[in-house]
């Protein structure tokens, strides 16, 4: 289980998380809600181990193997869409199989060998949610990864998440509540804080 | 292509209207010798000469000024160290490194020497740049994710520096050209282009003077394309890992 315990975090003054008690429950997903600026993403960043926090603890992180997707899209742009996911994969992962995961999530074939730069901006998410999910991470995020998708495209790429997710522990936020229900997730709530 | 028949006829215009040969040859007149000089083995033993030393001081100077750059970017100290030593060369009038080459070496390596002193703080100032101003959510992506170095490198780091190493090395080989050749000028090696040049000076052939400086010119155009291509398709080209 990862848990955080008393955490405490200021951003340009502001009291972004005020002595915060979250846990994690392994293999289970937890949907963080809650209004802009409430500070999930920062909490996201604190357990992805890019911010470090004022006070309190981050406990069950060492050694966990991490994977995320961002709220953007973060693709090294003059990669393809297998290039991007082959990149955080294990040396020696067959492309066959990174393609037939590409596929999984919706995309088409011909937009497997293109470099990401050329792609719509539903496909690169795509891109970044199969990057989040093709390797064998302990802990995932996934900040609002569904948003730029389409009618279409959205439900695929939500079903091939589900399905990765399983037996996961993920933090998965949103502010939708159907995500969270469609992920069978645990409800957790952020309130915002006031300026301080 | 306009702008070349445009000033080269600006330049005829002028020799004529000067009339005075031993001040301005006209451009048919430097073509006529440039022909004369090409159809011989010693032009030729002369070109490589300037163009080997010049261009491996390039060469040599576009690796260490990469490597001292990635060093500085990881370690305070060897930026501390490289970053006001380069500012200083850069700054350093060229002659004074030509004499003090000349006076601590002799002429055989001067174009050499120069060329890499001149280019080399240049490629490392522009390439710690482009480090400095990588993607850092890109950054932030391989950290989470654990990608090692040895991917990292060529899918994250190479493509943003890339930019600022091709304008460090299209700024790179004119210097390099126009200090080395200034170099041989003074430092008169024997058998390099700058000697020819200087040689044209004492017996008063400007044909000469105007054939060489083309010479150079045409060099320094040859290879700062070379560089671009060759930058230009690793810029293009994917890395191995998304090379399919």
């Amino acid at each position: 289980m990862i848990s955080l315990r008393g955490v405490t975090l200021r951003l340009g003054g502001r009291v972004v998380l005020d002595g915060l008690d979250l846990d994690l429950a392994e293999g289970q997903v937890t949907a963080l809600m809650g209004p802009n600026g409430s500070g999930k993403t920062t909490l996201a960043r604190v357990l992805l181990g890019l911010t470090v926090p004022d006070s309190g603890q981050v406990l069950g992180l060492d050694g966990v193997r991490r994977a995320a997707v961002f709220q953007e899209d973060r693709l090294c742009e003059q990669l393809s869409a297998v290039g991007n996911v082959r990149l955080v994969l294990p040396r020696g992962t067959r492309v066959a199989d990174v393609r037939g995961e590409l596929r999984r999530a919706g995309l088409d074939e011909d937009s497997l060998a293109k470099p990401v730069r050329d792609l719509s901006g539903g496909q690169r998410r795509k891109v970044a949610v199969v990057r989040a999910l093709a390797p064998e991470a302990d802990l995932v995020v996934l900040d609002e990864p569904f948003t730029g998708l389409d009618v279409d495209g959205g439900p695929v790429v939500m079903t091939y998440a589900r399905a990765r997710c399983t037996g996961r522990t993920t933090l998965l936020i949103t502010h939708d509540r159907a995500e969270a229900d469609l992920f069978g997730a645990r409800v957790v709530e952020l309130a915002p804080h006031p300026t301080g | 292509m306009l702008a070349v028949v445009f000033w080269v006829g600006c330049w005829q215009v002028a020799a004529t209207a000067l009339d005075q040969q031993i001040l301005l040859v006209p451009p048919g007149e430097v073509v006529v010798r440039l022909v004369e000089l090409g159809g011989t083995a010693d032009f030729w033993a002369t070109v490589w000469h300037s163009f080997a030393r010049i261009v491996s001081g390039f060469g040599a100077a576009t690796i260490v000024g990469v490597l001292l750059a990635a060093l500085a970017a990881t370690s305070r100290v060897v930026d501390a160290l490289v970053t006001p030593l380069a500012t200083a060369i850069r700054t350093t009038p060229v002659v004074s490194f030509i004499i003090l080459v000349l006076m601590w070496s002799g002429s055989g390596r001067l174009a050499f020497l120069i060329s890499f002193m001149m280019v080399a703080p240049i490629i490392y100032t522009n390439v710690l740049e482009g480090i400095h101003r990588r993607d850092r959510a890109l950054l932030e992506v391989a950290e989470v994710f654990g990608i090692p170095l040895v991917r990292r490198i060529p899918a994250i780091d190479v493509p943003a520096v890339l930019p600022y190493l091709v304008a460090g090395c299209r700024v790179g080989v004119g210097l390099a050209w126009k200090s080395g050749i200034a170099a041989e000028v003074i430092g008169l090696p024997q058998g390099s282009i700058g000697e020819r040049l200087y040689q044209a000076k004492i017996f008063l052939s400007t044909a000469d003077v105007f054939a060489w400086t083309l010479v150079v010119i045409a060099l320094s155009f040859a290879v700062e394309k070379a560089v671009l291509v060759l930058l230009g398709r690793s810029q293009r080209s994917p890395s191995r890992v998304g090379s399919r």
